[in-house]
């Protein structure tokens, strides 16, 4: 307690640390906000909620970090582990996703988790349970004097992160498939009178999807760490930030993915490191318990 | 599901069972007490999850809530919690017979108490999501347990409490953890069959097929899901006790609230045997507890992946369960009368045929 109390007096007392947390938590917010998109797309195209989000990042990390062990720049990593996944998703999609679409919420919630049971246990048998960490060798940039520290992967990490979601959200605007898939989540029985393969869109959205969490993972391995068992913890994250924001609300989902890399630096740094899922958890519970407030007014089942 | 209570038969080969089986395995007396406890969970997750259709992903929260209760009476009782727990790992303590068996008795009451007040508590947070929102929502209730506990020094935070020693042989300790457990599952499937055919199985079965009409028609439907979580509560809050002691040691994340190994095998028995069936619970239980043996002794290193297989297969390809799959192939069986199907057809107005595979 008294340690807590004395890290809050050191934000208060020194502004300039404030800062510092504020911009580390804004770039790991980018990721964050680039997974949770991915997250919120298949949400609300396919409705299935997919539970494997971390681990696919888990994969897209371990993969980065594969490269750099063979003496490859760990950037190299980003469009390697995005066609990777983009197999791999369309390879879950045909033989699971693709059978529990028009089920009810807890069978695909259910099949999701499976996967990421198997994706966890699969990555620890593989490379062990050791944290591990892609090192691009790049400097560290120090700024006030040296009171604020910037990695420069960090914000290497953030601009890939950007132009990513940028590339995605513009293919989403302009082309065909992303005009396809917009259709298909406002009303997939109109889009099929319409002409549009949603079986398709569906096998579609859901690669993309695993491309997206491969770019991402691609990113935490440089910029951060990758664990076998940590996927579940950005599961976790993920599904915080897209049910804070709706899955409908791109913007809410991106300053939603910024808010929480901001309170996981402060968080952790108030708390101490030991107690960050712990505060993802809360923040799961708060989330949930504010939502249900809201929904107080406009009963509605969800299914 | 009409029946008041078992019938006497079945009342009678079920204490067969439970009596012969760790004579005729005496090998295997801790696998098959397990199997009690897996009937156990398997049986209190489908009063929500099957019959009144709520998919809870956090029912190991109240087992390992009765776990720590338990310890933390059975040891405050005689010693200082804080003390004991640092302290365990350097001094010896121990714990007289009429000790340890009057703090177990109490810790075991404490622990089903205890579990269904947390359930209370808890349900105010839960109750006003819906559907995946559910099972998320208690998943989080159970992985913040997990990880509240692992961060409480005065319970030994990630350390865990070594359990006070069983004051007897290790055969009679072997057997006594065997017929609690035993026990347990009796007086839960007893209770069970009781509680279905009370007004309170049809409401809470209103509650699955349809809760807005069921509100509607005048059902106050929190009471009822409260009161449906807080019985699971109670006896996972028991089965926590007793399983705490049997192990000796506890410890947050794999033993109390194992998330991903206890919990996700409760939904996985139920889906396998038959969700909102009776038997269909039980059925699952005895099937998955082989199952997982066998597998765990011959994939050594492989079983959890075989496990998440296991998921995805049951989930995606066989939902109905072996009782489900049962009922539809024999439904006169179970004394299910079904209409001869030319005729629905006939009746069925072409606007009200199947959609198309896939629609919504």
């Amino acid at each position: 307690m008294q340690q807590v109390l004395g890290n809050i007096s050191v934000l208060a007392t020194m502004p300039i640390f404030n800062l510092g947390l504020l911009i580390d938590g804004l770039l790991i917010g980018s990721i964050f906000a680039l997974a949770a998109y991915g997250l919120a797309l298949v949400w609300g195209v396919m409705n299935v909620k997919n539970l494997a989000q971390g681990d696919f990042i888990m994969i897209g990390g371990y993969i980065t970090w594969s490269l750099g062990r063979l003496g490859f720049n760990p950037l190299i990593g980003v469009p390697v582990a995005m066609v990777v996944l983009w197999v791999l998703g369309w390879v879950l999609y045909r033989t699971v996703i693709s059978k529990v679409i028009a089920r009810d919420l807890f069978t695909s919630l259910l099949a999701t988790f499976g996967i990421a049971i198997v994706i966890q246990q699969g990555l620890n048998l593989a490379f062990g349970p050791d944290t591990q960490s892609a090192h691009a060798d790049l400097p560290t940039l120090s700024l006030a004097g040296g009171l604020i520290t910037i990695a420069t992967t960090r914000i290497l990490g953030f601009v890939s992160a950007i132009l990513l979601a940028v590339a995605v959200v513009l293919f989403m605007r302009k082309s065909r498939m992303g005009q396809a898939i917009r259709a298909t989540a406002q009303d997939s029985r109109a889009a099929r009178v319409l002409g549009i393969d949603t079986e398709k869109v569906y096998s579609f959205t859901f690669c993309l999807n695993a491309a997206i969490c491969g770019a991402a993972g691609a990113l935490v391995a440089m910029v951060w760490n990758v664990q076998p068992f940590l996927g579940t913890t950005y599961s976790i994250r993920l599904f915080v930030i897209v049910t804070a924001a709706g899955f409908g609300n791109l913007p809410g989902v991106i300053a939603a993915g910024f808010g929480m890399g901001v309170f996981e630096q402060f968080g952790g740094f108030v708390l101490g490191a030991e107690f960050q899922q712990a505060l993802i958890v809360l923040l799961l519970l708060m989330v949930l318990a504010v939502r249900q407030l809201q929904q107080l007014r406009i009963r509605q089942a969800v299914q | 599901m009409s029946r008041t209570s078992l019938h006497p038969i079945t009342i009678g080969l079920l204490l067969l069972a439970g009596v012969a089986a760790p004579l005729l395995f005496p090998a295997y007396t801790n696998q098959i007490a397990v199997l009690w406890l897996m009937i156990v969970f398997a049986s209190t997750w489908d009063i929500l999850g099957g019959q009144m259709g709520y998919n809870s992903l956090g029912n190991i929260f109240f087992f390992g809530a009765g776990m720590y209760t338990s310890a933390v009476v059975q040891i405050g009782l005689f010693y200082d919690v804080g003390m004991y727990t640092s302290g365990a790992r350097t001094t010896h303590i121990v714990f007289t017979t009429a000790q340890y068996f009057t703090g177990f008795a109490l810790g075991m009451m404490a622990a089903g108490v205890a579990a269904a007040l947390l359930a209370l508590a808890t349900s105010w947070i839960v109750f006003g999501l819906r559907g995946p929102y559910f099972a998320i929502g208690t998943l989080g209730v159970a992985v913040a347990g997990a990880e509240l506990i692992a961060s409480w020094e005065w319970v030994g935070a990630a350390g865990g409490i070594s359990m006070p020693v069983f004051p007897g042989a290790p055969e009679v300790q072997k057997l006594f953890f065997y017929f609690l457990l035993f026990g347990l599952a009796f007086v839960v499937l007893v209770f069970l069959r009781w509680l279905y055919s009370t007004n309170f199985g049809l409401a809470i079965n209103a509650i699955r097929d349809d809760e807005e009409k069921a509100e509607a028609m005048g059902l106050y439907t929190g009471r009822y899901k409260r009161t449906a979580w807080a019985i699971s509560a109670f006896f996972l809050g028991i089965a926590g006790a007793i399983f705490g002691n049997m192990t000796g040691f506890i410890e947050p994340r794999d033993i109390a609230f194992p998330t991903t190994t206890f919990n996700i095998f409760m939904i996985l028995m139920v889906l396998l045997g038959g969700k909102g069936t009776f038997w269909g619970p039980v059925v699952g239980a005895v099937v998955f507890h082989v199952i997982k043996e066998v597998t765990w002794t011959y994939f050594l290193g492989w079983q959890f992946v075989a496990l998440g297989l296991l998921i995805v297969i049951i989930v995606v390809y066989f939902q109905q369960g072996i009782v489900g799959w049962l009922m539809e192939k024999y439904p006169e069986r179970f004394g299910i009368r079904v209409a001869p199907k030319e005729k629905q057809d006939l009746a069925r107005p072409a606007s009200l045929s199947p959609q198309p595979e896939g629609a919504e």
